[in-house]
């Protein structure tokens, strides 16, 4: 492989309270790859995803992303690497008392000045073209209603749109279908996927359920205690590595929670 | 053991009500509230009543001119105010503060500016600028400051990260996180409390004037000088008027917001 796409070395996060959230994280991922991670809750999946786009500081070791050193940068640099990842999170993150469209906008922030965009005075071309990726995702028809007027599928395909508005090279899919009923669910799994071909953009997502990843991803890693215990194709991920994964305490935990 | 409990703290329940007695007693003395005082209250409310009824409003124009002008002095002193204490807001909030130390600082200073009186501040702006509008409108400024800076800050600082979490991973800076992330979704709060503040401004703007800072209170003043109750009267009904109205008014748009707050937080 000699066009790594982004690498992640010996990659370590301790919180302030002792926790080791991530030992050692050393993986590599190549362009247009759909990666799932699995594992049990609090295996380290957030706080992973959270240390490449930086909204966590790794306590040591290296994110190399498209053969540049990304783990220290600062400042307007920072904020340039952010707009090459789009992020999707649980929970949405919309900013619920804005419009629709405006949310999709916000995925332009990182290219503008900084007080045009803090005013909101987006460009007529980004006005368009958000309104063209909320066609693409099937919201067009909501572009003008307030954000927390949508069901909760419908705001994280506005999630989905506000990250495809920034361009991305790599998306980055924090746990997208936890808080989605299971048709919504399939439906915005199938638009990662459909973008992230169409698109030729890497997407790794972070997933609950073993078997949506086995059936979108066309590789799974399996994370356990801040430690990689499974990297490999979806139909090498046999119930006994999943029970690996998910020891038997992981498993009851998951099913009680 | 607990019987002792019991006897001590009756012991210190007797000593401190015999101290809150003895207080009593002494201000009653010092302060010469003399009951043939108290018996001559009738007779000199009687005579107040006679001299107030009917209230006039010797000088409408003035009058009306007057009670506009605390209306502006409460309207530019909220506006100033408002906007100061947004900026500095956004310092004293721990979770915005560019160092917490800047935080403490901005809040200690909020802190000061609030137990100081708005009544204060006015004679204190009357020394700097001399008398008018202009220390009026400075004093409701600064003490709205005080209060401002801290409810807004508490408002900041209660504001999920996951709405700044979201504009930062696009890439938007530091300002756009607050503009676009921060400010919609407090917005509404601002404005209930903006508002209240404002209501609390222009009871304070229409007494200023006792002190020469502007406004309808100096009327007051005036007729109470010339020993005029009736026209006394006639100046307070029109303040009650336009404290009367600025609550309805203020009430009808806190309606506004807190229905939007709860639309958003649906």
């Amino acid at each position: 492989m000699t066009d790594i796409f982004l690498e992640t070395r010996n990659l370590k996060k301790v919180y302030p309270d002792g926790t080791e959230a991530l030992k050692n994280i050393t993986l590599t991922f190549n362009k247009g790859e759909l990666v799932s991670i699995i594992g049990p809750s609090g295996a380290g999946k957030s706080t992973f995803l959270r240390s490449i786009n930086r909204l966590n500081q790794p306590s040591s070791g290296e994110v190399i992303f498209q053969n540049e050193q990304i783990t220290n940068v600062k400042g307007k640099k920072l904020l340039l690497v952010r707009r090459q990842i789009g992020m999707i999170f649980q929970d949405f993150n919309l900013i619920k008392r804005s419009t629709t469209v405006r949310n999709v906008l916000h995925g332009r922030l990182g290219y503008m000045s900084s007080l045009k965009g803090a005013f909101g005075r987006f460009s007529e071309e980004d006005v368009k073209e958000a309104l063209a990726i909320l066609r693409r995702v099937g919201l067009e028809d909501h572009a003008f209603k307030r954000a927390d007027e949508l069901s909760g599928g419908q705001q994280q395909r506005v999630g989905i749109a506000r990250a495809i508005a920034q361009k991305p090279a790599l998306i980055l899919a924090d746990e997208p279908i936890a808080s989605l009923d299971p048709s919504s669910s399939s439906n915005v799994m199938n638009y990662l996927k459909t973008i992230s071909e169409e698109d030729g953009i890497t997407t790794i997502v972070n997933l609950h359920q073993v078997d949506v990843a086995k059936r979108f991803a066309s590789r799974i890693i399996g994370i356990k205690a801040g430690e990689v215990v499974f990297d490999g194709k979806p139909n090498e991920l046999t119930e006994q590595r999943i029970n690996e994964i998910y020891d038997q305490r992981g498993l009851v935990n998951e099913l009680t929670s | 053991m607990s019987k002792m409990n019991k006897q001590n703290n009756n012991l210190s329940r007797g000593i401190l009500w015999s101290l809150a007695f003895i207080f009593f007693v002494i201000s009653l003395l010092q302060l010469d509230i003399a009951p043939e005082k108290l018996a001559n209250i009738f007779s000199r409310t009687q005579r107040l009543l006679d001299n107030m009824f009917p209230p006039v409003i010797d000088d409408p124009i003035n009058i009306a001119g007057a009670a506009i002008e605390s209306l502006q002095i409460a309207v530019m002193g909220t506006l100033w105010g408002i906007i100061f204490s947004i900026l500095l807001a956004f310092f004293a909030a721990k979770n915005m503060t560019p160092h917490i130390s800047i935080s403490y600082l901005v809040k200690a200073l909020a802190a000061f500016v609030r137990a100081v009186p708005a009544l204060i501040w006015a004679l204190l702006f009357i020394i700097a600028v001399g008398l008018g509008p202009t220390p009026g409108i400075l004093a409701l400024a600064v003490n709205s400051v005080g209060m401002l800076v801290k409810v807004y800050a508490e408002t900041i600082e209660e504001i999920d990260q996951r709405v700044i979490d979201a504009i930062r991973a696009t890439g938007g800076s530091p300002i756009q996180v607050v503009m676009q992330g921060v400010l919609p979704t407090i917005s509404s709060i601002f404005i209930s409390w903006s508002v209240f503040r404002f209501d609390i401004n222009l009871r304070y703007a229409t007494v200023l004037g006792v002190v020469g800072a502007g406004g309808i209170g100096w009327e007051l003043i005036r007729a109470s000088r010339m020993i005029a109750y009736n026209e006394m009267l006639g100046v307070t009904i029109v303040m009650f008027i336009m404290v009367l109205g600025a609550e309805y008014f203020t009430r009808f748009l806190k309606q506004r917001a807190d229905l939007a707050t709860i639309r958003a937080t649906k």
